[in-house]
C-alpha cells in the first residue's frame, strides 16, 4: 500500500497545483463541491447520523450555500474541524467557509483576519436549576453552589453578574461538559452554567428533561454565525446574501412547501427578487436568476432548519428567543433585497 | 505374646489398602483457600474486603450488562424500555455499527470491501509471522498491498497496477545493476520507479474509465476501527524497515549518513507525536497551493512512521549493541561485504532480541492511532466523541460506547503481545 499511496497523491497533488488561484466562488464552481467546515460533532449544530448523512443547524447553512452557487445542497465536501483546528483550515484554505458555532469576536475579525458574514444563531451564557429548587430567575440565586467550567470566559462572565447583582455564590470548578453533567445530577451543585443552546442539549441527554429548567436570563453575548477569509468580497457575499435569503425567507413567508407557486411569480416585489422573477439580484452575485430558490428549497427557510434540528419539536427544544424574526421581538433582521 | 493377638483380633487384612485421597483440610480446594486466602487473621480480612469489592463490582456490572437493550433507536426509546432498572444502552453499538467499524465511506452494501481486506490481511501476514507456511505464500503478501488499497480506496484498479508495475521495473534494474555495486543498483532501480510512475501517470490518467468496479471512497470518510487498524497495520510494516536502515544507518562510518540518521531519530524522539499530527493537518496545508491538498490520511501515516521509526531504530541499535564485537569480526573473516554480513548474522541475532521493544513499541503506535481523533479524524474514538455522542439520538451514551473501544484495543493488543511471546519461544536459543 506505501508506494501506492504515495504514488497516487503525487499525482493529484501535480494536477491539482495546475489550477489557478482565481476566486474563491469560482474555485467552487469549478471544483463541483463545496468544501465547508463544520464541528467534528455537536448537538443539534452539526453529526452525521447512522447513515452519514451530516445534519444540524450549521450543516443546514452549508447545504443552502452549496444549493445556491452550484444548484446542488448534496454538493458539500464537510470537513469536520475541532476548535483547535477551524481557523487554520479556513485560512489555510482547506475549506471554502466555516459553519461551526463560532463566536464573532473583534479578535476573530480583525486580528485573524476572517469575515464574518452575520448571525445564524444568538447564543449566550445561561442557567440551569433543577425545578424543585423552585427558583424563577437567576437573581434569586443568592449563596448558590454554581458548576462552572474552569477557564472559560463563561467563569468570568458569571462572576461580573453576581457581582453586579451584588449577590454571593460559591463555585464548584469542574473540567469537562461530561463532568458537569455528573456533578450536576449528583447533586454537588444547584446551578450549572454554560451557553444557553449547551444547556439546552445537556438537559435533552437527562432522563428526566423535565425536572429541570433553564432560567430566562441570558448573561453574555455568543453571536454564532459562518465565516470566510478575507480579502474575497464577492465570495463573503455570496454566503452573506444566502443567509440573509434564509432569513428573509421566514419573514415573507417563503417556505419550503410553497416556494415553487411563490417562484411562478407573486404580488410581492421582494418576494419576486428574492426568489429571481425579477430583477438581477442573482446576476450581481455572479449566480443564476434562482440561487435564493434552490438555497430555500435545499433545507427550508431559516425557520423550518431551526424548528428542524434545534427547535421545540425535537429533543433539545430550544424556544426562538432571540432568534425569532425581528418582526417577533428577535434579532434577527436581514437588510432588504433590492 | 501372638496367641494374645490371634485371640483378640478377628480378622487381620492380608492385602494392602487402596491409598485414599488425601483430607479435604490438606489439598483440593478447601486447602489452598485456607493456605492462600484465609492463614491468618489479617490476610482473612483482606481477603473478605477483596471479595466484597468483586462482589459491588459484578453486583453493578452483571444486571447492567444482561439487562442491556439491544434494538432501541435512541437513548430516549432505550429508557423508556428499561423504565429506571439499571441496564446498558447497547443498541447504540448495534445501530452505529457500521460507523463504529466502517466509518461513513461505505454504501451498505459495500462493506464486504474493507472487511474482505481485512481477512485477506490475516492470509498475507500468516507466512511473515509463521515460519513454517509454505513459502509460496510470500507471492500472496506481496501483491496484498496493492490489492488492499484498491479494494479500500476503490476506483480505477489502474493505479495500484502502475504501482506494482513500477516496482517491479525497479527492482528488474537493481538486480541488473546489483552486481557492480549495492549503491548503484538501489539509486537505479528508485530511478527506474520514478519514471515508471511517472510516465505510467500520464497513460492512466489519460485511459483510466469514468465507471470503476469498485466505488472510489475519498479518504475523508474513512473511520471508525478501520481507520485504526489501516494506520497501525500500514505504520507497523513501514516503520520496522526504516527502522532498521535508521539503526544501522546510525553505526554508520560514513558521516553524512550517521549525522542524517542521528539528526532525524533525536529530533523525532524530542517531539511527541501530536504536535506532528498537527502540523500534518495544520500546517502542511499552508505550503500547498490552493485547493490541491495531499490526502489527510497519508501526511497522517507518513508522521506516524516517521515517530515510530525512530523508536524503533534506538530499540534495534540495543539489539545491535547487545551483540558482542566477535559476531561482527567472524563475519568480516568468513569474507562476507557488509550487506551479506547485516543479513546473514548481524541483523538475525540483533532482532531476535529486540523483539519485546519492538512489540511494545507496536503496541504503543497501535493505540497512538487514536491520537488522530485529535486532529478531525473520525477514527474509533474520534467517531464516538464526535458524531456519535453529538447525535441527539446517543448524547449521553458513555459507558456502552468506551467499553466497546476499550475491548476492540485490548484484543487486538493482547493478539500482538501474545503472538510475540510465541515468537520468543519459538527463537529461544538459550543464549541468554
Amino acid at each position: 500500500m506505501k508506494k501506492t499511496v504515495i504514488f497516487g497523491a503525487l499525482t493529484a497533488a501535480g494536477m491539482a497545483a495546475g489550477a489557478a488561484a482565481a476566486g474563491t466562488l469560482d474555485d467552487v464552481k469549478a471544483r463541483g463541491t463545496l468544501n465547508c467546515g463544520v464541528t467534528t460533532g455537536l448537538v443539534g449544530f452539526a453529526a452525521p447520523d447512522a447513515n452519514g448523512e451530516w445534519k444540524g443547524f450549521d450543516v443546514g447553512v452549508c447545504r443552502a450555500v452549496a444549493a445556491a452557487v452550484l444548484g446542488d445542497p448534496a454538493a458539500v465536501e464537510f470537513v469536520p474541524t475541532t476548535g483547535k483546528t477551524r481557523f487554520t483550515a479556513l485560512a489555510s484554505g482547506e475549506i471554502d467557509m466555516l459553519a461551526r458555532n463560532t463566536t464573532w469576536t473583534f479578535s476573530r475579525d480583525v486580528d485573524l483576519k476572517f469575515t464574518f458574514v452575520g448571525v445564524n444563531y444568538y447564543d449566550g451564557q445561561g442557567f440551569m436549576v433543577p425545578k424543585d429548587l423552585g427558583v424563577s430567575s437567576a437573581k434569586d440565586l443568592d449563596g448558590a453552589t454554581v458548576c462552572i467550567q474552569t477557564g472559560t470566559t463563561t467563569e468570568l462572565n458569571l462572576a461580573d453578574f453576581f457581582r453586579s447583582n451584588n449577590i454571593n455564590y460559591e463555585p464548584v470548578p469542574i473540567e469537562t461538559n461530561a463532568e458537569a453533567q455528573q456533578q450536576y445530577l449528583a447533586g454537588a451543585c444547584d446551578v450549572y452554567t454554560t451557553d444557553a443552546s449547551g444547556l439546552a442539549a445537556t438537559r435533552a441527554t437527562f432522563e428526566a428533561p423535565g425536572d429541570h429548567v433553564l432560567l430566562p436570563e441570558i448573561i453574555s453575548k455568543e453571536p454564532l454565525g459562518p465565516l470566510v477569509r478575507h480579502g474575497d468580497n464577492e465570495w463573503g457575499d455570496v454566503v452573506r446574501w444566502t443567509l440573509n435569503a434564509l432569513i428573509s425567507a421566514e419573514e415573507l413567508g417563503i417556505t419550503s412547501a410553497n416556494i415553487t407557486e411563490m417562484g411562478a411569480g407573486t404580488n410581492n416585489p421582494e418576494i419576486n427578487r428574492i426568489l429571481g422573477t425579477e430583477g438581477t439580484l442573482g446576476e450581481m452575485l455572479g449566480l443564476d436568476a434562482d440561487w435564493a430558490m434552490k438555497a430555500i428549497s435545499a433545507e427550508g427557510n431559516y425557520g423550518e432548519i431551526f424548528e428542524k434540528n434545534i427547535g421545540e419539536s425535537t429533543p433539545i427544544g430550544l424556544a426562538r428567543g432571540l432568534n425569532a424574526q425581528w418582526t417577533d421581538g428577535g434579532l434577527l433582521y436581514s437588510p432588504p433585497f433590492r | 505374646m501372638s496367641d494374645t493377638h490371634a485371640h483378640s483380633v478377628a480378622f487381620v487384612r492380608t492385602e494392602q489398602l487402596p491409598q485414599l485421597a488425601p483430607p479435604s483440610t490438606a489439598a483440593g480446594p478447601v486447602s489452598w483457600m485456607r493456605k492462600n486466602l484465609f492463614s491468618n487473621i489479617p490476610y482473612s480480612i483482606l481477603t473478605l474486603v477483596a471479595l466484597y469489592c468483586i462482589y459491588l463490582m459484578l453486583s453493578g456490572f452483571v444486571p447492567w450488562a444482561l439487562n442491556g437493550v439491544w434494538n432501541t433507536s435512541n437513548i430516549r426509546e432505550c429508557r423508556e424500555v428499561l423504565n429506571g432498572v439499571s441496564g446498558g444502552c447497547f443498541s447504540v453499538l448495534t445501530e452505529r455499527w457500521n460507523q463504529l467499524i466502517f466509518g461513513t465511506g461505505y454504501d451498505r452494501e459495500e462493506y464486504w470491501r474493507p472487511t474482505l481486506t481485512f481477512i485477506l490481511l490475516f492470509v498475507a501476514a500468516a507466512p511473515i509471522l509463521f515460519m513454517n507456511l509454505p513459502r509460496k505464500m510470500l507471492i500472496f503478501t506481496g501483491l496484498y498491498p496493492f490489492l488492499a488499497f484498491w479494494l479500500i480506496w476503490g476506483g480505477t484498479i489502474l493505479n495500484p497496477l502502475l504501482a506494482l508495475v513500477g516496482i517491479v521495473v525497479g527492482y528488474l534494474v537493481y538486480s541488473r545493476l546489483v552486481n557492480q555495486s549495492f549503491a548503484m543498483g538501489f539509486f537505479g532501480g528508485v530511478a527506474a520507479a520514478v519514471v515508471t510512475w511517472w510516465i505510467g501517470g500520464y497513460i492512466v490518467g489519460a485511459i483510466a474509465p469514468e465507471e470503476t468496479l469498485l466505488q472510489a471512497v475519498p479518504s475523508r470518510d474513512m473511520g471508525g476501527f478501520m481507520l485504526n487498524m489501516i494506520l497501525g497495520t500500514i505504520c507497523v510494516s513501514l516503520s520496522l524497515p526504516i527502522g532498521i536502515a535508521l539503526a544501522l544507518g546510525r553505526q554508520s562510518d560514513m558521516p553524512i549518513i550517521k549525522w542524517i540518521c542521528v539528526v532525524f531519530i533525536e529530533f523525532i524522539r524530542g517531539v511527541p507525536l501530536i504536535t506532528l499530527l498537527f502540523v500534518a493537518n495544520v500546517i502542511l496545508a499552508f505550503f500547498f497551493p490552493p485547493g490541491s491538498n495531499l490526502d489527510l490520511i497519508l501526511r497522517v501515516i507518513i508522521m506516524i512512521t516517521m515517530f515510530s521509526a525512530a523508536y524503533i531504530a534506538e530499540v534495534i541499535r540495543g539489539g545491535l549493541a547487545a551483540l558482542p564485537r566477535g559476531q561482527y569480526e567472524a563475519a568480516d573473516s568468513l569474507g562476507l561485504d557488509y550487506a551479506q554480513s547485516m543479513r546473514l548474522i548481524i541483523l538475525p541475532q540483533a532482532l531476535k532480541i529486540s523483539i519485546p521493544g519492538i512489540v511494545n513499541v507496536a503496541v504503543g503506535l497501535f493505540k497512538d492511532t487514536t491520537l488522530v481523533s485529535v486532529i478531525s479524524m473520525f477514527d474509533l474514538v474520534g467517531m464516538i466523541r464526535g458524531p456519535i455522542l453529538a447525535s441527539t439520538d446517543w448524547n449521553g451514551v458513555y459507558w456502552e460506547l468506551w467499553a466497546f473501544a476499550i475491548t476492540l484495543f485490548f484484543v487486538v493488543c493482547y493478539g500482538i503481545s501474545q503472538y510475540s511471546q510465541w515468537l520468543e519461544r519459538q527463537l529461544a536459543t538459550d543464549h541468554r
